[in-house]
Formats: structure tokens, sequence, C-alpha cells
């Protein structure tokens, strides 16, 4: 069995549990992805299943990638991921895998990319508190000092500053699944996940 | 054609809907309603009821709450249900109120006799 799959983040909403909790859940639709590349540690060190997930028009993917694809059936797709897997002989080319590995209550890994927030200043990027906003004051929202004189007369290393902010791989631990609906290819999990609505999403077992 | 963002709206707002409460009489803002709570104390679970004037409803698919409003011992409770919740056991009404307002926020400062509501008979 793979350790994960692929998927797409399709919002947010609340949910009551069994036991009356009233619970933020994100709703992930997981899956179904087509194995169209098995990687045996023979042929290349590791075990591995390459699992593609969102169908496109074959006329959208290049050339290189509709030869990749054409090797495990007729299908192009948008999204393609690597997973490990312990025994790479139960799989063919062209299978399909769904979400059968999860079930309710078990906690999982999610990994995705945060919305982009472009260039962002300390405040939004690192927290940093404001400064006063009247008082003759003019350090709204800058960074303050940030090093010292003589010594060492250079900037340390990793200061936290202004920059480019979000729009980076991130993973959330340990999120509860609340609820699977295998019809739809959906999975209901307590809490929140990293990038916009239809976002790609890498689901996984936990470690 | 639904568009995209279209098909995903409808899957989320299925889930919501299966947590609907369906089962409810009908009642307004001024009505007076025992709502009937499930509580657990452990591993026990017992119904407690709690009998007060609707004082507001908040709209909304799984987030709809009402606020029930009884003046206990003297002391004017306050309670915000969620509509949907699987706690609340059953709600029934006691009787209907002539009010001219959704929010009957006015009762709060109305104490004794003035803060009675006029019983509304319907046919």
């Amino acid at each position: 069995m793979s350790n994960g799959l692929l998927g797409r983040k399709l919002g947010m909403t609340s949910y009551f549990g069994h036991d009356g909790r009233y619970l933020p859940v994100t709703v992930i639709e997981a899956g179904p992805c087509t194995v169209t590349q098995i990687k045996t540690k023979a042929n290349d060190g590791y075990d591995a299943l390459q699992l593609s997930f969102g169908e496109k028009k074959k006329n959208r993917v290049n050339k290189p990638l509709q030869g990749h694809f054409a090797k495990s059936g007729d299908k192009c797709f948008a999204e393609i991921g690597e997973f490990s897997v312990e025994n790479p002989d139960d799989f063919q080319l062209g299978q399909e895998v769904t979400l059968e590995m999860f079930s309710v209550g078990e906690r999982i890994e999610v990994s995705g990319t945060t919305k982009g927030r472009g260039f962002s200043g300390v405040i939004k990027r690192h927290g940093f508190h404001r400064g006063p906003k009247t008082h003759g004051n003019r350090n709204y929202r800058l960074p303050g000092a940030i090093g010292m004189s003589a010594w060492p007369s250079k900037v340390a290393k990793g200061k936290k500053l202004p920059g480019r902010y979000g729009n980076a791989r991130q993973t959330v631990k340990n999120l509860e699944i609340v609820d699977i609906r295998p019809d739809d290819n959906l999975i209901l999990v307590k809490g929140a996940i990293p990038g916009p609505a239809s976002g790609r999403l890498e689901i996984k077992k936990r470690r | 054609m639904n568009t995209e963002t279209e098909v995903v709206m409808e899957k989320i707002k299925q889930i919501e809907r299966e947590h609907l409460r369906l089962d409810y009489p009908e009642f307004f803002p001024g009505d007076t309603i025992r709502v009937h709570v499930r509580i657990r104390e452990g591993e026990k679970e017992r119904v407690q009821v709690f009998k007060g004037v609707v004082i507001s409803k908040r709209k909304g698919t799984t987030n709809a709450t009402i606020t029930v409003r009884k003046v206990s011992y003297g002391v004017g409770v306050e309670r915000i249900f969620p509509l949907n919740s699987p706690s609340i056991d059953k709600i029934e009404v006691v009787a209907h109120g002539r009010v001219r307002r959704s929010k009957i926020y006015y009762l709060r400062n109305l104490r004794g006799k003035a803060a009675r509501i006029k019983e509304l008979r319907r046919n």
C-alpha cells in the first residue's frame, strides 16, 4: 500500500462530530490517483510509486510528458507526485489508487503550498510588533535596529527582515480525520491546511 | 453550465446540508420554547430543559443559533444554542408571542410585569 496520495483542497466548513463537538474542518478531494511510474530498488535504488492526479487535456501537456503518460494509459494529468511504498510489485502501471488507505480518527500529514504574499514587511512575515501610531512616532511598521555598531559592524546572518513571504511548501502534521466519503473521494480533516482552495496537496500517512 | 467553483461549493454545501436539523417545529423570535439539551456527565447522559423566550435567531447553514432568555430567581439568564447541534434533543413551542421586531433585546431592560410578551393566537 502506498503511504499517501495526491489531492486538492476544496475549502473549509464546520462540522458536528459524533460526540457533539463543533469542529472546523477542511474538505480535501483525495485522489483517485493513477500509477504512472513504479520505482524499484533494483532499477532506481528505492521503492516508490509515482502517482498522478487531476485529468488534463492532452493538447495542454508537453510532448515529453505525453510520452510518459502514454505508458500508463491514454489519460494525461496535471499533478505528479512520488510516494514511498513497501511492495512495488503489488502495483501495475495505470492502476488507480484511492483513499482506502485512510480511516476515520487517524492522524495524517498534509503538505501544500502556502498562499504567496509577495514582498512582505516584518510584521506580516515574522509577527513583529508595530510601533505607536501617534505621539510623533515615525516607526510604525519598521523592523527597528538590525545590528550593532563598530563591532561586529555587520548584520547577523539569518536576521529577520522583510522579503518574499508565502508560496512555499508547508506540511501540517497530526491532522485528525473527521470523516471520509469514498464515493466522492472526500476527506474531512480537523483544522486548516496551507494554500488556497483548489491548491495541490500531498496527503500522507503519519510516519 | 456549472463552473468549477460552483461544483466545489456544491460539494461543501452538501456536507453542510447533511447537518441541518429539519425536525424542529416552526418558531419565531418572541415565542416561548422549551429546549431539551442532552448533557453528558461522565458516562451518563441526561436531558435538561431550558425554557425561555427566543430573543434572537441567527441564520446560517450549520452555524445557525438561537438565543433563549429566561429569568431564573430574579436573574436574567440567556443561552445561545447552535440550532443544528446533535446535543439538542428536541424543541417544544410553548406559546407564540406577538412582537414587532426580530431581535427582542429590549426585553433585557424590562423587569417584572413589563417584561411580559403578549400571546399571539393563530388559527
